[in-house]
């Protein structure tokens, strides 16, 4: 049985003007594992994030996910690729329903089953069961997520906590084989936090919502959530990857001790 | 080659009037944001009350003293059109959605121009020159003149005065400051005690202030106006503003002359039919591949 | 009424008398021996200073009247629009569908029932682009030229009749569309207004100025009159005419009626398409986008052809509203296709709500049928118009009907704040 596919980072470099942001890192997040980027503000992780999600062409380096080129795909071939990733900035679309927010999610499936629109103005028969399908999906994912009595609700008057989940229920109705989130438990109280790590490794195992199992990439602050849930850790530091490994063997790393705590900056 | 520096002399003195309106509508967009589609009616406000100021002083007093006393008085009532316009139309929507304020400033529009039409009548107002005679810089070759006339060089000298007054005041003057203040982030400025309202209302003020010697201008170069010239003027002067980078003062002038250059070059050479079309095709063209304009900031999408 | 509101109004009635004193006081007209002079007209001027007093301290006092009331009212009124709004659409549509029939209804209520309609078809066709898309499109009237002219060109030059007409007209309307989305729609906000608004001005400026085809400003006369599905309507009452072969009494209304009736047609057939695929996936994709384009394309939304797609359909519906109306007016030059007319469809979709197909319908109504309450007064009405404009926007920000509703629901559908719903960056 597979479980999802293997992301291969190699020696990706993203330059802004003569800012290099990231430096020719390389990891591979495995197949079935928690993969999370940690480092101080301003480590590049953010931007790293965004060559891999397609929002920016990398400066030099390849990106492969399972035997697709990732980095040499437009924008929104990424998310048909098997990518799915949320905002740190939370990005819902806040005047639709949460249900709607999670239909546009499966935007493709539903507009190959609509003969691109033209089938389902129609009325052809197709559509209406595709559409069923769909609803059926969101709606399991918006149990997994605790967000069911506000299916009709709209986006933008959720509360905070709400509206993090739903990103991430929305990302995962577009079933990626790679769920990229970032910083996912910011501003969520502990309470929020732990239901968060729950559901993110329901995700990871494939027991949520009845979706395949799915790698998770992850970038966060909260040590706590990363420390607990992670199968592997990747640090950068000023754009470099300074470290890799285990939770218990970041813990123990001096340089990312150094990194955190700083001996020329605060952390 | 003298024929095409005639057109460069031409193209100047028409650019620099759609500089003057073109700074008005970068100045409001770059502080609130909006399109203040009114703007070029205001200039046409600006023509008529110099026609009027003119006519006032028929007779009278002549001269340069007449001209900036006239120049004054335009300034002056336009200035106050702008600020009422601003009160009536923006102000109540300030912070509200994108589009209100837009379809408020296309609706003030319509009301100036037909306010203006029925206030002074439809028809066109000719007046006879006031600034005649020109200067021979050369005669080129097959007895081809190349002459700048007094009133091309006025519109030069009198932009370039303008200009720099509200270069001084946008970059050495507190006022100034406060207007940078508030274009970079109206929140913050307002909690750092600028008074924001203030500050929007002053950049209206002064929008209206340059369009009223644009207006006088294209009343004395043209010597014909009506109700309607608002509206060319200002789709081109806001094209300059797009074209130069909305937002960025200087490019607002540069994309005035440029607008202006493009319109007396095509016209001279091509067809003058045609002469809008040639300037709103290179506006495209331009921000098909450098969508913020020329001198506009570049907008890094933030995700 | 206190000092502090007299002494505001006063404050508006010196600054009202500043303003009015050199625009309207002195009025420059052609004197006796033909220069410019000055002619007082101080009466007007102090008339309208003292209605600039009195209706500002109306103003006040009905702000001071309504404010403490001011957090409950839109609530409750929007309960009551939504309990109505109900039974509006309804009553409207079954209003437009038996107008011809109603007493009292004569070539001229028609006339501009085929006016509104007109406009509530360009409204609807514009709120795909503007209200659902998101697409600030300052242009639109360059589609429905489009349209008239290739009607008005196929009808002439090729003899070709109504029904094969009016959906060519359509189609190169939409090809015109695309041909001007393919390039722009990558610019964002007011980049795209700037440029759709100098798109609408060529193709003016073009059918201006391309005489062997346009025929420039003298424009095109003698379009053929639609027929009913191949029978003519003519005064005669011939064989083979409608009169004739239905066995009536020929009449000029006749003609009028059908076209009345193809224009509704026409725009409830804009109004279906648009509810259909407000719920399907394009049609979400379109709202997405409108909300928010970084996430839609972060879901795999070609950002690119979804606008597109957008684009197309409000233009291939601006060009429906063409070809219709050259045939209905017979007659068409660039004069009918000017930025205002643009500006005026785009205040309908704004003004009416966007998004909302109600509202639109309404606020076509008013604006245009109200626009003809004015008639007499044809040098007040456009200003009145302006004025209108500028009202509902600060009254009404949102528009007449600021809600979305919700296109799909598990249990029932709640109306979404005007609040919460975005405006697009297009």
């Amino acid at each position: 049985m597979t479980q999802g596919t293997r992301l291969v980072v190699d020696a990706v470099t993203m330059r802004f003007g003569g800012l290099t942001a990231v430096d020719g890192v390389s990891f591979t997040a495995e197949p079935g594992d928690i993969t999370a980027v940690i480092g101080p503000n301003g480590a590049g992780k953010t931007t790293l994030f965004n060559c891999i999600t397609g929002f920016y062409r990398a400066s030099s380096g390849r990106i492969m996910l399972g035997e697709t080129a990732l980095h040499r795909l437009p924008g929104h071939r990424i998310a048909l690729a098997g990518v799915a990733r949320t905002f740190q900035n939370i990005r819902l679309f806040g005047g639709m329903t949460c249900l709607e927010n999670l239909l546009v999610a499966q935007h493709r499936r539903l507009m190959a089953a609509s003969w691109f629109g033209i089938g389902a103005v129609l009325g052809l028969s197709r559509y209406p069961a595709a559409e069923r399908e769909a609803v059926e999906r969101a709606r399991a994912w918006l149990e997994a997520t605790d967000l069911l009595d506000r299916a009709d609700d709209a986006a933008g008057s959720l509360p905070y906590g709400a509206q993090r989940r739903l990103e991430i229920a929305r990302a995962m109705c577009t079933g990626p084989r790679l769920l990229c989130l970032d910083e996912p438990a910011a501003g969520l109280n502990p309470r929020e936090s732990a239901a968060l790590s729950q559901l993110v490794r329901a995700i990871r195992d494939g027991t949520a919502a009845g979706a395949d199992p799915c790698s998770v990439l992850l970038i966060e602050h909260d040590m706590g959530v990363v420390m607990g849930i992670s199968d592997k850790i990747v640090v950068l530091d000023h754009g470099a990857r300074i470290a890799m490994g285990t939770p218990a063997e970041i813990r123990a790393d001096p340089n990312v001790i150094a990194a955190y705590l700083g001996e020329d900056e605060p952390a | 080659m003298a024929y095409a520096l005639q057109q460069l002399v031409n193209g100047i003195s028409l650019g620099m009037i759609y500089g003057l309106i073109a700074v008005g509508y970068t100045m409001v967009y770059g502080i609130v944001g909006m399109i203040n589609f009114a703007h070029g009616d205001v200039f046409m406000v600006g023509a008529f009350v110099s026609l009027v100021g003119l006519l006032l002083l028929a007779g009278g007093i002549d001269g340069p003293a007449a001209i900036l006393l006239v120049l004054v008085f335009a300034m002056g009532i336009t200035a106050m059109y702008g600020l009422a316009v601003e009160r009536i139309a923006y102000k109540p929507l300030r912070g509200s959605f994108r589009l209100a304020p837009l379809i408020s400033a296309i609706g003030m529009s319509i009301v100036l121009q037909n306010y203006v039409q029925l206030a002074q009548g439809a028809r066109e107002k000719p007046i006879d020159a006031i600034v005649t005679g020109s200067l021979t810089i050369f005669t080129g070759d097959a007895g081809f003149v190349v002459a700048v006339s007094w009133i091309q060089i006025l519109i030069v000298i009198t932009t370039l005065i303008v200009l720099a007054g509200f270069t001084v005041l946008v970059t050495r003057t507190p006022l100034g400051r406060a207007m940078r203040a508030v274009e970079q982030d109206r929140k913050m400025a307002g909690l750092l005690g600028v008074d924001t309202n203030r500050t929007i209302s002053l950049a209206f003020l002064i929008g209206a202030a340059l369009a009223a010697v644009a207006g006088f201008l294209f009343l004395l170069r043209y010597g014909v106006i009506n109700f309607f010239i608002g509206f060319t003027a200002g789709v081109k002067a806001f094209t300059a503003a797009v074209l130069g980078g909305i937002g960025s003062l200087p490019g607002a002038v540069l994309g005035g002359l440029l607008i202006g250059l493009i319109e007396t070059f095509w016209s001279a050479y091509f067809s003058i039919q045609y002469k809008d079309v040639a300037a709103f095709a290179i506006l495209i063209l331009v921000l098909i591949f450098l969508p913020t304009g020329l001198l506009g900031r570049q907008e890094v999408e933030k995700v | 009424m206190n000092g502090a509101a007299l002494k505001d109004a006063t404050l508006c009635a010196a600054v009202a008398a500043v303003l009015f004193v050199p625009v309207v006081g002195l009025r420059t007209a052609p004197g006796p021996t033909g220069p410019l002079r000055i002619e007082p007209h101080f009466g007007i001027v102090a008339v309208l200073v003292g209605l600039v007093l009195l209706g500002r301290l109306a103003i006040i006092a009905w702000q001071a009247r309504r404010r403490p009331t001011a957090a409950e009212t839109p609530r409750r009124v929007a309960r009551v629009m939504a309990r109505s709004g109900r039974y509006v659409a309804p009553a409207l549509l079954a209003l437009a569908v038996l107008l011809p029939f109603l007493p009292g209804t004569g070539r001229y209520e028609l006339d501009l029932g085929i006016l509104v309609l007109t406009y509530v078809m360009l409204g609807w066709g514009l709120n795909i682009v503007v209200g659902l898309a998101g697409l600030l499109d300052l242009g639109y009237v360059a589609f429905y030229a489009v349209g008239a002219y290739a009607y008005a060109l196929l009808a002439q030059e090729f003899g070709l009749s109504f029904w094969v007409c009016l959906p060519l007209s359509g189609l190169i309307a939409g090809m015109w569309g695309v041909l001007l989305g393919f390039p722009v729609l990558r610019l964002r906000g007011d980049y795209l207004a700037i440029v759709t608004l100098g798109f609408g001005e060529i193709i003016r400026i073009v059918l201006l100025n391309w005489t062997n085809l346009t025929n420039g400003p003298n424009g095109i006369g003698g379009i053929p009159r639609p027929s009913f599905f191949g029978l003519p309507f003519s005064s005669g009452g011939e064989p083979g005419s409608f009169a004739h072969f239905f066995g009536i009494e020929p009449s000029p209304v006749q003609r009028v009626i059908f076209l009345y009736y193809l224009i509704l047609a026409l725009a409830l057939l804009t109004n279906w398409v648009s509810i259909r695929l407000r719920r399907q996936p394009l049609g979400r994709a379109w709202e997405a986008l409108r909300e928010d384009e970084i996430a839609a394309r972060a879901l795999g939304i070609n950002v690119r052809n979804t606008k597109l797609t957008a684009f197309a359909l409000g233009a291939t519906f601006g060009g429906f509203a063409g070809a219709f109306f050259a045939t209905r007016q017979g007659f068409i030059s660039p004069e009918s296709f000017t930025f205002s007319e643009s500006a005026i469809i785009l205040a309908i979709v704004v003004l009416g709500g966007l998004g909302s197909q109600l509202g639109i319908a309404i606020s076509a109504l008013v604006m245009i049928g109200g626009f003809e309450l004015f008639r007499g007064l044809d040098e007040w009405r456009m200003l009145v118009f302006g004025m209108a404009m500028v009202v509902i926007m600060v009254v009404k920000p949102r528009g007449l009907v600021g809600d979305r509703t919700p296109t799909i629901a598990l249990g029932t559908r709640k109306a979404i704040g005007g609040g919460l719903v975005g405006q697009g960056q297009g």
